[in-house]
């Protein structure tokens, strides 16, 4: 378990002053001028060091990607731009962040946008997160009027600015290049790569797009430096992490733990535990709701990092884990998914606008198991399809699910449309002692 | 050069292309509905994706631009399930109509279907239906069928530069169109009919007339502006169905405007199939025979030199055949009283270069400034404006507009509306004389407007200044066009069909008519004239349409429309461009170099062809121009000479005139096609300022 010395996010759950003082008093904004001083090359060098991981869902390098800006302007402006798009079903860290830790996000910001070369950085922030961006406008204003960021950003000689920009509750829109789309004032779709974004992104300048709860960690990582982060995790799966734990759980929460803690460790030592005990446990969506599913059995042992869940062909995502015990219709759960991703589909590129609400359909069906057994295969092979076929990611998003579904719960489908079809065949009177009266009570 | 390996094959090519475009150099098809050569590119319909190492999912193939030792591959498993998969999808929500839909036979989503597809559907749940948008009189949607490539929203957008199309909603929702229910007010948007690889749009005037497969294809050239558009024309029968754009990079690219496009069906109404003579006031139907001894009989009842009393206007969509036949005759009869400039401008035969666009319209592209006098090309010539508009997007160019205010449908700097301003800029008192002297490429396009005015000569002669003291000209390039309106016109200027010496212009006919000092007129289709100075005249309109001239006249020849003949036409150019016969001319009608051939014999002065190679012999006699086929003004070995042209003199201070009111009718075809007449309806009548008394 975490030690409370290693903790980045003290100010998690608002218990004290989330404005400037009280940021300061947390050691915020301590020591940035001699952090800057050390040069760009050393920022991004202590952070490829540290090992950290984009903490957005794709889980990229972060010291790699920031390194791709280019190192000299070509006379077109830097930018950093911040994802406060959050809007992963089940995610609920950045918003924490945003409205506990500003100053946090703020002063990574400048370290990052510093080793970036930029000097103009916006923050995306959810249309939703009303009040967090009000709250996050305060701390801008703060910060300028202290010095902090603006010209001369921490008397560093560095000038840098912040903006804020209100999303309008796309949720393809926290997709890097749509996020790019809709600051530039287009509709939220996601643009090709290549150009990617550090080449050509915001008005066709060197851009970084990159996770609030990543820049947030930035400024303590580069004061006590690469190895301390590096320390704590396992080895490419480095530091700390925002859970956040929500379903059937005694107390949904939002915690800061070492990477690769035990997923059964982070549900019982933070969450108060599966409600009705860990053996009413059915199974967890470990990442947000892009992720696949695991199932108890593999939940038992499974750490909660990158590789480990990868292993288990799921997926950390944001880490918000989602935990459904022995009452939760699963399928239906998955259906739900389903039609988000097709509600959220910005009807850009073929196999996503066409093909998630196929899934939807279908998945709706098999939810009353009112499909064939080769309909599974079936839709099996549709998100294959789309996996991958894709501009952007969100497809994937969209099939990934159902896989884990398939995957695991293969033999709940095909009992819904064995009972299903026994139905419809059944002569008058039915075969009474075979049916249950209501499905979810058998499962 | 980026070497690059294709299905195992490597070659090298062009570094900024993309993995698509060096596929189609190795000779390899890639299925595809959104890209276009002439687009941006959206790689959203999935189906060019490739496979290509060490990428573990396919990429598209459209948008991937080439590397060094890129491995690409286009017949792997994992690339013919990509693109089954791509089809499968987009048919799930396509409706199955083919029968009942104009698309049938030229759909690339039944021929990529049928080439790449799976022969049957998995797909059990209700399709997608979308509401029916109106984007007015000639484009027809059935928007169920849109497979959102979104290429007419592209085209819109870059190439006709209206934005008005999009798409509307997301996901599964996501409907294109426009954004309120409103017609698309470009003069282009007949390409986007081409460009949908579906039948979401198709032609509204072409409608269920005709399948693709039953048509036969004319290659030809468009006279209804001076671009000389190169088209096709698809007839059936001895009906002309349809007309669609040609390729050439050099005039039209692969667009055509809307009045080329749609006004065939004035081809088919107000014909005039036979001849006519005028007894009692009234005309009425005659014979061939008829019709030239009453022409005959009124020659020979002219006292004194006939060829003082004899006058010819060529009109705006005459050939070049019957320009030089109908001077042939006058010659014989020694007038020097025939014209072709219709409008008045004040056109100098002295230098062909004083009347040709001698940038060419590809050229345009490599200028860095543009002058615009007197000149609305948007209305004008819609292709030259999209190129221009072309040019501006590729950015380092400025625009200017000397004129009447217009939307240009790009960003311009608006000078001032007449002389003056020239005068200011050729006396460097005005502040665009800077930005001229610091181009490198500049070009300036004189219009009609500028031209057809009491001082056009001495607007020509400024404009030929502006050219000389801006470095316009040199021995590679020449930067001073003349936009020219009608089909006719340069052609005509090149044959010398003008004033002889002595010889009065068409504003001098007119009064001659009028006052009795002409006897006879000769109209050769021309009908953008006031005919009520011909009353004491007799007329003789040669043409295929009952317009102002047939109304006019005392003897009607038939003719032949540029659908129905095979004829020579110069474009603004200068480039000599040849149409082929695509219908036969209607009953009694006949091409019109042999109306006027075997009027010649009637008049007693036999012309010296007897076929028409032997009547472009003499053409090429006149002038060597028409040797040459095809090529324009500034990419012929013999340079046009630089030579002077223009009266240079007092300009007054009156704006420059726009010179078109209405788009979609300059000429008697496009007066006689009801597909126009519903344009103006929806286009042009509404911007027309009405007042309580017009109904």
């Amino acid at each position: 378990m975490l030690h409370d010395a290693d903790r980045i996010f003290t100010n998690l759950y608002g218990l004290s002053d989330w404005r400037l003082r009280g940021a300061r008093k947390r050691g915020d904004w301590d020591g940035t001028k001699a952090i800057l001083e050390k040069g760009r090359d050393w920022i991004v060098e202590e952070i490829k060091e540290s090992g950290l991981r984009g903490r957005g869902g794709a889980g990229f390098p972060a010291g790699m990607k920031w390194s791709f800006m280019p190192k000299e302007s070509d006379g077109r402006p830097h930018y950093l731009v911040v994802n406060a798009d959050e809007g992963e079903p089940g995610t609920c860290k950045d918003r924490e962040i945003i409205r506990h830790d500003p100053h946090k996000l703020l002063e990574g910001a400048l370290l990052a946008g510093f080793a970036m070369g930029a000097n103009t950085a916006y923050i995306y922030i959810r249309g939703e997160f009303h009040a967090e961006a009000q709250r996050l406008q305060v701390a801008i204003d703060e910060a300028r009027k202290a010095g902090l960021i603006g010209g001369n950003a921490c008397k560093s000689g560095w000038d840098f600015e912040i903006y804020l920009h209100h999303g309008a509750g796309a949720y393809v829109c926290g997709e890097e290049t749509a996020l790019l789309e809709s600051l530039e004032g287009n509709k939220g779709q996601p643009r090709m790569k290549p150009p990617f974004p550090a080449n050509a992104g915001l008005y066709g300048c060197p851009t970084t797009v990159t996770n609030v709860e990543t820049v947030a960690v930035a400024p303590e990582i580069l004061r006590r430096g690469a190895d301390w982060f590096a320390s704590l995790g396992r080895p490419k799966n480095t530091g700390t992490k925002l859970f956040c734990i929500s379903g059937h759980v005694n107390l949904p929460c939002t915690v800061e733990e070492e990477m690769g803690v035990p997923l059964r460790e982070l549900i019982e030592k933070h969450a108060g535990g599966v409600r009705g005990g860990w053996d009413n446990l059915m199974a967890v969506i470990p990442g947000g709701c892009s992720t696949p599913l695991i199932p108890k059995s593999v939940c038992d042992n499974v750490l909660m990092d990158f590789d480990s869940l990868r292993e288990v062909q799921s997926g950390l995502g944001t880490a918000a884990v989602i935990v459904m015990d022995k009452s939760t219709d699963i399928v239906r759960a998955i259906a739900r998914f389903s039609k988000f991703y097709k509600h959220e589909s910005c009807g850009q590129c073929t196999p996503c606008r066409e093909g998630t609400g196929w899934l939807w359909r279908m998945m709706e069906k098999l939810v009353e198991g009112d499909a064939r057994i080769e309909d599974i295969d079936m839709i099996e092979e549709v998100t294959r399809q789309i996996e991958g076929h894709t501009i952007c990611a969100l497809g994937d998003a969209a099939a990934w699910p159902i896989q884990g579904l398939i995957r695991h719960f293969r033999p709940e489908l095909e009992r819904r449309i064995g009972i299903h079809d026994l139905t419809i065949t059944a002569p008058a009177g039915g075969y009474d002692e075979d049916i249950p009266e209501d499905i979810s009570e058998a499962v | 050069m980026p070497k690059i390996t294709i299905n195992h094959m490597e070659i090298e090519v062009d570094s900024g292309l993309t993995v698509l475009q060096a596929c189609e150099i190795a000779g390899i098809e890639i299925p595809r509905f959104c890209y276009h050569e002439r687009l941006s590119i959206s790689g959203n319909c999935r189906m060019c994706l490739v496979e290509m190492e060490p990428s573990p999912r396919p990429v598209a193939s459209c948008a991937m631009p080439v590397a060094d030792g890129m491995v690409v591959y286009t017949n792997t498993p994992m690339v013919k399930k990509a693109r089954k998969s791509a089809l499968e999808f987009l048919l799930i929500n396509h409706p199955l109509d083919c029968p009942i839909c104009d698309q049938g036979g030229e759909c690339d989503l039944q021929d990529i279907t049928m080439a790449y597809g799976a022969d049957q559907s998995r797909f059990q749940e209700n399709k997608r239906a979308v509401a029916e948008k109106d984007l007015g009189p000639l484009v027809a949607t059935a928007m169920t069928r849109c497979i959102h490539c979104t290429r007419c929203v592209r085209f819109s957008t870059e190439v006709a530069g209206v934005e008005e199309m999009g798409a509307t909603g997301r996901g599964e929702n996501t409907e294109v169109g426009t954004y309120v229910e409103m017609a698309v007010s470009s003069e282009m948007s007949g390409n986007m009919i081409d460009l949908c690889p579906v039948g979401a749009l198709t032609s509204k005037p072409y409608a269920f007339t005709a399948r693709a497969w039953e048509l036969r294809h004319t290659e030809t050239v468009d006279v209804l502006d001076a671009v000389g558009s190169n088209i096709r024309v698809d007839s059936r029968g001895n009906e002309v169905m349809r007309v669609l754009p040609r390729l050439n990079e050099d005039i039209n690219e692969e667009w055509i405007s809307d009045k080329t496009r749609f006004s065939y069906d004035g081809l088919k109404r107000q014909r005039l199939d036979r001849p006519y003579v005028r007894e009692d006031g009234r005309l009425r139907e005659a014979s061939w025979e008829e019709a030239f001894a009453a022409i005959a009989g009124r020659i020979a009842a002219i006292k004194g030199a006939k060829g003082q009393k004899i006058a010819a206007i060529a009109g705006d969509l005459a050939c070049c055949e019957s320009i030089q036949a109908l001077k042939d005759i006058m010659n014989a009869f020694k007038s020097p009283h025939m014209d072709c400039r219709q409008d008045g401008a004040m056109l100098d035969p002295a230098a062909r270069a004083g009347y040709l666009f001698n940038t060419s319209i590809s050229g345009i592209e490599h200028a860095d400034l543009c002058l615009l006098i007197g000149v609305n090309p948007r209305i004008e010539a819609p292709l030259i404006n999209a190129r221009l508009r072309k040019r501006f997007l590729m950015g380092s160019f400025s625009v200017a507009l000397v004129g009447a205010k217009v939307d240009l449908t790009y960003a311009y700097e608006y000078l001032g509306s007449g002389p003056r301003t020239l005068e200011q800029i050729l006396s460097r008192s005005h502040m665009f004389a800077e930005l001229m002297d610091a181009a490198n490429r500049p070009m300036l396009i004189l219009g009609q407007g500028a031209l057809a005015r009491a001082d056009g000569a001495a607007v020509l002669a400024a404009a030929r200044d502006l050219a000389d003291q801006f470095a316009m000209v040199s021995h590679d390039r020449n930067g001073f066009n003349v936009l020219h309106k009608a089909a006719a016109r340069v052609g005509a200027m090149d044959l010398g069909f003008v004033p002889g010496e002595g010889g009065r212009d068409v504003a001098g006919i007119l009064d001659g008519a009028a006052s009795g000092e002409l006897e006879v007129v000769y109209l050769l289709g021309a009908d953008e004239i006031d005919t009520t100075f011909l009353d004491p005249a007799f007329v003789i309109y040669q043409g295929h349409h009952g317009d102002a001239g047939a109304a006019a006249a005392d003897v009607v020849l038939p003719g032949a429309a540029y659908t129905e003949k095979d004829a020579t036409y110069v474009n603004t150019e200068g480039r000599v461009q040849q149409s082929r016969l695509a219908v036969h001319p209607p009953g009694q009608a006949r091409p019109d170099w042999m109306v006027l051939r075997a009027l010649s014999q009637a008049l007693g002065q036999k012309a010296g062809y007897d076929t028409l190679e032997e009547l472009r012999a003499q053409m090429i006699r006149s002038n060597a121009v028409f040797a040459e086929l095809d090529v324009a003004a500034a990419d012929r070995t013999a340079k046009t000479k630089w030579a002077a042209f223009g009266a240079p003199g007092k300009m007054n201070g009156s704006p420059f005139a726009d010179t078109v009111e209405n788009f979609y009718m300059t000429d008697p075809i496009g007066r006689a096609s009801e597909t126009m007449a519903r344009c103006t309806d929806t286009f042009i009548v509404p911007h027309l300022s009405i007042t309580g008394t017009d109904g």
